[in-house]
């Protein structure tokens, strides 16, 4: 029996990112038709509104960037809600030049926790950052007396989120950079080929001699930090940390790595389909505002797009011996 | 024969466990209660766990084939709406009629009184138990894996649910409530049955919670069976090795459709409670978020490897049963409100990571990545 | 060559199968009898699991016919060819390890009371099953998970029997059973014999063929080669038609020379009451083999001086210096430099969908890494290196492992672990279910390594492949070892009496062939 050589990998790959894209062109355009008809006008596609729809879609390109790390070695962080919160309210309680700093150690750290529970005591993630998170929040609501904290966000704080350098949003900056190092992780560093391969078969990459366990807690502790950055941003973009900040943005994160073609079982994804995925929700939700959709009909389509971008290309292989 | 007494109870070591946690718990909660071991007491537990243990149990299902339903809540949450349209009970009977971008649908009339009722009854469990086919359906045919569909189908019920009540409201028969959220006697007696409640041989089970019984009831009368059946079983293969499962022929589709519609079913039994217990309608996203979740975690306390393959319902629902006690511990304690969250945080923490002692004991690592 | 339909109780014709542009099997014609053993042979990739997977349903043809008593019938799935009475035990167990064994016996149509599973039933029809294949130890409410892996294959034999077989298939069946559970399997294939089921075994086993069947047919890359009786064709011959061309000598050479210096020194090695007291020494240029019956704890040694297991006592040490390495991470490390080939390549040596040079650099990139990068010029040359070393047949190194057969997949596990330049070489029944071709070739790498320098360990489950591939071998028993064999002491005989544990005297080695064939 000859083995033929099969370059089907490549495009297996690419095949949701080409999808998702095309997705996104439809969005715009219907979009742009409603407006065309309602208003006369087609603010969908004013650079300078694609830029704003950027800005706010780097909070949760953030956050998808770090989940992403850990859907590929198979697991989830169900923390995010309140380490994002946690990092915002410590960022603000600091305040002044150790504002940054504090929020990141806080989310570096809650992302340490959560890979150490996982990696050492073997506790199912879905479960041990669940309770992470109950924790988090029982911590922030200890902590602040239930209220939103009076202490606002550091000039540097509001700069990186709302300020402009060049014409380009910072935020955008920021999210730029955090994924180009996510990018050189995965495909540059001997880091990257261990997370494909313990979210593949992590029993091989352990006799393989790969150190499973650190691999884990370093993904864990980038997606923490991830979430930190974001809560930090989103502190300086709103001016202030409030109670549940981070709620609206765990499921839409996992939800654009998985549009973005990454298996949620992982092994499977690149990073330019998380990117995507991310434009495409941000993208949706913008057009669904203009369109002065309820909340109801919002989720409705949410959902329902989700399952039509899966059936059209996310579908598992059928299990047999 | 006492060998295999030996081996059964090794096998259900986590659910006993559990089993064995909450009656220690809660015989401390009765104990320390100012008001303790009283039937009003009971009343007041059974309320205000029945939703959660329904959805725990809804949750048991799909986890028992290494699965997960992240739409339980929001199930529950979309039936409740309805049920709190479908069961006002007024005399009349009520008008139904759907109202979406502009069109008015007129759907008929629902009869008034215990017809009514019942009929709403069945309709809000029927639609919870479809909505449940739908997750099957999804998964199955879609061959999507089953956290990221439901995680889709979780926002669209949450949607209808927001649809059906933008804001909370919606009136239930007040007779429906009182029987269904107090005990046996109070029931009876509502529902003119056992000589109003008063007959004699009535009396010892007067003090029974209803909402107790009807748990009771639905586990032996739905999930019993249904464990024993061919597909239950089927289920428990599926979670335990698929593959296996498929070469022996076992028909894997028609057990995983079988698994959420079930799931389905269940919800919808927790959000029908809920809507008679609030006696309204409330489609709050946080709430739904938070049944979601406290599923899970009941699910594992409750002695289900979240691998699948082993646990069952009544597990869940001593899990679902262990997390309330543990709320109902910091009103009598009057911990204070502030600090509630971060020991029930901690709370939970630790207790799923009780099961990771296990894990120390493992002696060949290759068993870990099993 | 098509087969005489008088008397055939399953009659394949034109069968082909393609998956993908490979050609599973071409039309292939073949069929076999009621109350006769007709056995499989074939090389990895010649077709033998295709067509298996055909007749138990499991896949469908993309043409031909099959004829089960004369009338044509069409499998969708494995249910649908259950139903017709064709049972097949696989390689890899159809039983759920978290349910009963009674539960796993009965579980496609269990006794069933008022709609519900009756359980009492379900366990008194397990215990007789269990009975009929000679294992009445086993508690029919255990979990399966419990058992120890010969149990679980008997458990699988116990369940195919309940389906009351008119086609009995086994794959490789006796593969992972103890001698004892093995003579117990060969009585019930008689006893099947006479009540006129019609039996396939596949098998990679000479002499199994020889003792078993009364039919042999070989296939090579997907077609029916020949059929023949039991005794036309010697074993010389068999192995010419699986490979198509002559082999001349199995085994390379063997050095003579004098014992070289310990390389790996393991002193009073236990762990976990399953290996007791082990001492052994394997000198650079060596090839020691582990002998013995199945699960006496070979493949637990090698793992414990890999670093898998915890709690292990004792002494080891790699030329003079202390070796207890913690994980595999440790032990690959320069100063130890130990390599382990695992037992299963599916499921421990690869990760199947990622491609050829992914898994060949798994365990090598930090030497093929500047800084923390990983220079990509660099593994691909160390790759080519690789695949060419080892003779790796591949489309593109970019292509996923799982498109190679099974010996170029074992060989990539090779690879894998020789680009680490290790000094230490422990492999785990590294041909198991391989080709004879590549096996061959194995071989040859296995003396090459040892003479380039590395002290190679070698558990290995074919007392032919340890007598012809070894300087020495330490034959386990219980966790122990029992006795050391080399120079003229290395033969069959030997071997097998250490692993029963008795003494070989006299009239011992004639007592042993009659046994066991």
């Amino acid at each position: 029996m000859t083995a033929i050589p099969a370059r089907l990998t490549l495009s297996r790959d690419y095949q949701p990112i080409l999808i998702a894209a095309c997705f996104i062109v439809a969005i715009l355009v219907a979009g742009t038709a409603y407006t065309w008809q309602r208003f006369g006008s087609a603010p969908l596609l004013s650079p300078n509104y694609l830029l704003q729809q950027l800005q706010i879609g780097a909070f949760l390109g953030i956050v998808a960037a770090g989940m992403m790390l850990v859907i590929l070695i198979s697991q989830i962080d169900l923390s995010i809600p309140w380490t994002l919160t946690a990092a915002a309210m410590m960022a603000t309680a600091v305040g002044g030049a150790w504002a940054i700093p504090v929020g990141l150690a806080v989310g570096l750290a809650v992302g340490i926790v959560n890979g150490l529970g996982v990696a050492y005591l073997r506790v199912p993630s879905m479960i041990f950052t669940l309770g992470v998170n109950a924790v988090m929040r029982g911590l922030m609501v200890a902590h602040t007396g239930g209220y939103a904290p009076q202490t606002a966000a550091t000039g540097l704080m509001r700069n990186l989120a709302s300020g402009r350098s060049f014409g380009v949003p910072n935020a955008l900056f920021v999210w730029l950079a955090v994924s180009l190092a996510v990018v050189i992780i995965l495909q540059r560093m001997a880091l990257g080929r261990y997370i494909y391969a313990i979210g593949n078969k992590e029993a091989a990459a352990y006799l393989a001699g790969v150190n499973t366990r650190g691999v884990t807690v370093i993904c864990f502790a980038l997606c923490g930090l991830t979430a930190g950055i974001a809560g930090v941003l989103l502190a300086g973009y709103s001016q202030k940390a409030y109670q549940g900040m981070g709620d609206p943005y765990l499921l839409p994160s996992i939800a654009a790595v998985v549009i973005g073609g990454t298996h949620i079982l992982g092994g499977r994804g690149r990073y330019l389909g998380t990117l995507i995925g991310v434009i495409l929700i941000v993208l949706l939700n913008s057009v669904l505002s203009i369109m002065e959709m309820p909340e109801a009909g919002r989720q409705v389509i949410y959902g329902g797009v989700i399952i039509l971008m899966l059936l059209v290309y996310g579908r598992g292989e059928r299990v047999t011996s | 024969m006492a060998d295999n007494l030996a081996i059964r109870l090794r096998q259900n070591f986590a659910f006993l466990t559990a089993l064995a946690l909450f009656g220690v718990i809660y015989v401390l909660y009765q104990a320390a209660h100012p008001k303790g071991f009283s039937s009003a007491v009971l009343v007041q537990n059974g309320n205000e766990v029945f939703t959660l243990a329904m959805v725990a149990m809804a949750q048991t299902v799909p986890v028992l084939m290494a699965g997960l339903d992240l739409s339980v809540g929001a199930l529950m949450t979309m039936v409740d709406c309805f049920a709190s349209y479908l069961l006002s009970g007024a005399a009349e009977g009520t008008p139904l009629a759907l109202d979406l971008a502009g069109l008015h649908l007129a759907l008929g009339t629902l009869p008034g009184g215990i017809v009514g009722i019942g009929l709403g009854m069945v309709i809000c469990l029927v639609i919870g138990t479809l909505a449940g086919l739908l997750n099957g359906a999804i998964v199955v045919y879609g061959r999507i894996q089953p956290i990221i569909a439901t995680l889709a189908t979780g926002a669209i019920y949450i949607g209808i649910a927001l649809f059906l009540r933008p804001q909370p409201g919606g009136k239930i028969d007040d007779d429906l409530n009182w029987a269904m959220t107090n005990s046996l006697g109070d029931f009876a007696s509502t529902v003119h049955i056992f000589n109003d409640g008063t007959a004699p041989w009535f009396a010892p089970f007067a003090w029974i919670p209803t909402p107790f019984v009807l748990l009771v009831l639905i586990a032996l009368l739905v999930w019993v069976p249904f464990r024993r059946s061919v597909t239950g079983r089927t289920i428990y293969a599926i979670g335990s090795a698929e593959g296996a499962a498929y070469m022996s022929g076992l028909d894997i589709n028609r057990a995983k459709i079988a698994a959420f519609t079930l799931g389905g079913f269940f919800a919808a039994c927790g959000g029908l409670f809920l809507a008679i217990q609030t006696s309204s309608g409330n489609a709050d996203i946080p709430q739904a978020g938070a049944y979601t979740l406290n599923s899970i975690a009941s699910v594992v306390i409750g002695g289900t490897s979240l691998l699948g393959g082993t646990g069952g319902a009544i597990g869940s629902i001593f899990g679902a049963l262990i997390l309330r006690v543990i709320s109902f511990f910091f009103r009598i304690f009057d911990i204070a409100p502030l600090l509630q969250p971060l020991f029930e945080g901690i709370i939970l923490l630790a207790a799923v990571s009780i099961g990771a002692l296990r894990v120390l004991r493992v002696r060949n690592t290759l068993e870990l990545f099993r | 060559m098509t087969a005489a339909t008088g008397g055939q109780f399953l009659v394949l014709s034109g069968i082909s199968k393609r998956y993908g542009g490979v050609r599973a099997l071409e039309n292939v014609d073949f069929a076999c009898k009621r109350g006769e053993i007709h056995a499989v042979l074939g090389e990895n990739g010649a077709g033998k699991s295709t067509l298996i997977k055909i007749i138990a349903g499991v896949v469908a043809p993309d043409a031909g016919e099959l004829r089960l008593d004369g009338a044509l019938r069409a499998f969708p799935n494995p249910a649908a060819a259950a139903a017709a009475g064709i049972v097949c035990i696989f390689q890899e167990l159809s039983l759920m390890p978290d349910l009963s064994v009674a539960d796993n016996i009965s579980i496609l149509s269990p006794p069933r009371r008022f709609g519900m599973i009756d359980t009492r039933a379900q366990r008194r029809r397990a215990e007789a099953l269990l009975a009929e294949v000679g294992c009445e130890d086993v508690n029919p409410v255990l979990r399966v998970r419990d058992l120890p892996l010969s149990r679980r294959q008997m458990v699988e034999i116990a369940k195919a029997l309940g389906q009351k077989p008119r086609l009995l298939i086994l794959d490789e069946a006796t593969s992972a059973l103890t001698r004892a559970d093995v003579e117990k399997v060969y009585a019930l294939l008689d006893r099947l014999k006479s009540e006129n089921v019609a039996i396939l075994y596949i098998t990679h086993r000479m002499h199994e063929v020889e003792a078993l069947a009364d039919r042999a047919s070989v296939f090579r890359n997907g077609r029916h080669i020949e059929t023949f009786d039991k005794g036309a064709r010697s074993t010389a011959q068999i192995v010419q038609l699986m490979i198509g061309r002559d082999i001349a000598a199995q085994y390379p050479a063997k050095p003579v020379r004098p014992r070289p210096q310990p390389a790996l020194k393991i002193e009073n090695l236990s762990w976990n009451n399953r290996l007791e007291n082990i001492s052994l020494d394997v000198g650079a240029g060596e090839v020691v083999g582990l002998g013995g019956l199945d699960g006496q704890g070979q493949r637990t040694l090698l793992l414990a001086l890999f670093g898998v297991l915890r709690g292990v006592t004792g002494r080891v040490s790699v030329n003079g210096r202390a070796a207890r390495p913690g994980s595999p991470a440790q032990a690959k490390r320069r100063e130890t430099g130990i390599a382990l080939v695992p037992e299963d390549r599916k499921t421990e040596g690869l990760m199947l969908p990622m491609s050829i040079t992914d898994n060949l650099a798994i365990a090598s990139l930090p030497s093929l890494s500047s800084g923390p990068f990983v220079d990509g010029a660099k593994e691909d040359r160390a790759v080519d290196a690789a695949i060419e070393r080892l003779h790796i047949r591949v489309g593109a190194r970019s292509d996923a492992v799982s498109t190679l057969s099974g010996g170029n997949q074992q060989k990539v596990v090779i690879a894998k672990w020789l680009m680490t330049e290790p000094r230490i070489i422990l492999l785990n029944d590294p041909t198991r279910g391989i080709d004879v071709g590549t096996k061959q070739e194995l071989y040859r790498l296995v003396r090459e390594l040892a003479d380039q320098g590395a002290a190679v360990l070698f558990y290995s489950t074919d007392y032919d492949e340890l007598i012809g591939c070894c300087d020495r071998v330490a034959i386990m028993y219980d966790g122990r070892i029992l006795r050391e064999l080399e120079g003229d002491e290395l033969n069959e005989t030997n071997i097998i009496a250490s692993a029963l544990n008795i003494e070989a005297g006299a009239g011992t080695a004639g007592a042993i062939k009659a046994a066991h064939g």
